[in-house]
């Protein structure tokens, strides 16, 4: 019996699933702490991405702030808040997720409210809308799919990086992954692994459902993000896919 | 901290400063090693993943039904976390650094085949028509047309599949060989020490720093007329 097949095995017991700190018990904490992170980024980026993009000021720092979030490794950073008085525990790994939420967010907040033509605001404000009413009514949907891109990525990031957690002592199903290995169990690792990548590419999916649901307009899935030709080639795609795993 | 609190008791507060350059110096050659071993992966991961990235993006270029597929394996490879991915190889090539240069070279690869998709799309077709015209082969045509043309869409992504693949490094602490990563999980584990916390935190970073300002010098040297156009 190979690695594979054992963590098949792993995986079809149920009770490996339903006893304390079974698999059902990780994967709450595990969404737990990405839900918290990911509520905590948007509660963030979203107003300061909307204010920044609407007014067309502070490109520079929206870049720069995604370019280096890229570069700190995630691992670092969980460290760095387990030690820090913030202490071990899934308060330290939430916030260091969240860190790492917020460029995703603000950058497709800033694009998509950046992307909002001016002179459709401005008939807006003609028609007799209150600036509440054009924010709510032509900002908002105008920018929503970029906004739910950022979303989504930053989303499906945090449930990836998440992962991480269990190489700091954290909680979540990273933990199958670093305990069958530590007790050279890998048939456990690998049906940890296999649990992680499911719900990472579940939760990819989920959100692409999702945001095509609430888009409004032209309902395009977004499956195949296939690069558009008349884009500013060579640039950095600014709302590049964010920072990985 | 420490002077913050008006008790302190020796043994509760033995000096655990986040930063010492003692620590640095000292241990220099372990540093060295692992920051040796982290520039290796990283090289590796994103030399092998270009060369195979470049040949798929030209196949995917062809036509729309590869595009596709080719785009949505690299979004599924794309969301496996690195642990998983690192515990998936682990079983076939056990505890050595090509684990971590398999997965790595995994996430270089998807990055970069969308780049360079991206960059090849973006060369106009009139304007490959027009080599064509003038009695361009297909190789001649990649490599005065395409190449030139693509050039800083394949920097951007060489640059971004680097940054990502110094961060993503570290993760192979779980098999032993994550760079400087080992020196984030060794000073956790050596009760918290927090100097080697930092010290490969901030030589992650840098090292992601370096080799981004080295690629963005190299796109600068290559593409003279980009700055022509600039100034």
């Amino acid at each position: 019996m190979n690695d594979f097949e054992r963590a098949i095995t792993y995986l079809n017991d149920p009770f490996n699933w339903t006893r304390r700190n079974g698999i059902l018990d990780l994967l709450a904490e595990h969404v737990a702490v990405s839900a918290v992170a990911v509520a905590a980024a948007m509660v963030i980026a979203l107003p300061i991405g909307a204010a920044l993009g609407s007014a067309r000021r502070g490109s520079g720092v929206v870049v720069v702030v995604s370019n280096v979030s890229r570069a700190i490794p995630t691992l670092a950073l969980l460290t760095l808040f387990a030690v820090s008085p913030i202490g071990f525990g899934n308060r330290a790994t939430a916030i260091a997720l969240a860190v790492f939420a917020i460029p995703p967010i603000l950058t497709n907040t800033f694009v998509g409210f950046r992307g909002v033509d001016a002179e459709v605001r401005e008939a807006a404000r003609a028609m007799g809308m209150s600036r509440g009413q054009v924010l709510r009514r032509v900002d908002v949907p105008l920018a929503a799919p970029l906004v739910l891109t950022g979303i989504r990525t930053a989303t499906v990031q945090v449930v990836a990086t998440a992962t991480l957690a269990a190489l700091v002592g954290g909680g979540g199903l990273g933990r199958l992954i670093n305990l069958g290995f530590g007790q050279r169990d890998y048939g456990v690792m690998i049906a940890g692994a296999i649990l992680v990548a499911a719900l990472a590419l579940l939760t990819e999916l989920a959100l692409v459902v999702l945001s095509w649901a609430v888009t409004p307009g032209q309902r395009r899935l977004p499956f195949r993000r296939v690069p558009r030709t008349d884009a500013a080639v060579g640039r950095p795609e600014p709302t590049a896919s964010g920072i990985p795993l | 901290m420490g002077a913050a609190s008006d008790v302190v008791l020796a043994v509760d507060e033995a000096p655990n400063p986040w930063f010492d350059p003692s620590y640095v110096s000292d241990n220099w050659d372990t540093i060295v090693g692992h920051l040796r071993e982290h520039v290796w992966l990283t090289v590796a991961a994103v030399a092998i993943g270009a060369a195979i990235a470049l040949p798929l993006a030209l196949l995917a270029r062809r036509g729309r039904w590869l595009a596709g597929p080719v785009l949505a394996l690299s979004t599924v490879v794309y969301t496996i976390p690195s642990l998983a991915m690192f515990a998936f190889v682990f079983p076939l090539t056990g505890l050595s650094a090509t684990t971590v240069l398999v997965g790595l070279t995994a996430y270089s690869l998807v990055i970069l085949v969308r780049n360079f998709l991206a960059g090849l799309q973006g060369v106009p077709a009139d304007v490959r028509e027009a080599a064509r015209g003038m009695g361009m082969g297909p190789l001649q045509l990649f490599l005065r047309v395409d190449l030139p043309l693509a050039l800083p869409a394949f920097m951007a992504g060489l640059r971004i599949a680097t940054v990502s693949t110094v961060a993503l490094t570290t993760v192979g602490v779980l098999v032993g060989h994550g760079g400087l990563g080992q020196l984030i999980t060794g000073g956790l584990n050596a009760n918290e020490y927090r100097a080697e916390i930092v010290t490969g935190a901030v030589g992650c970073v840098l090292l992601a720093l370096v080799a981004d300002l080295l690629l963005a010098g190299i796109e600068r040297l290559l593409t003279p007329w980009a700055r022509a156009a600039r100034s």
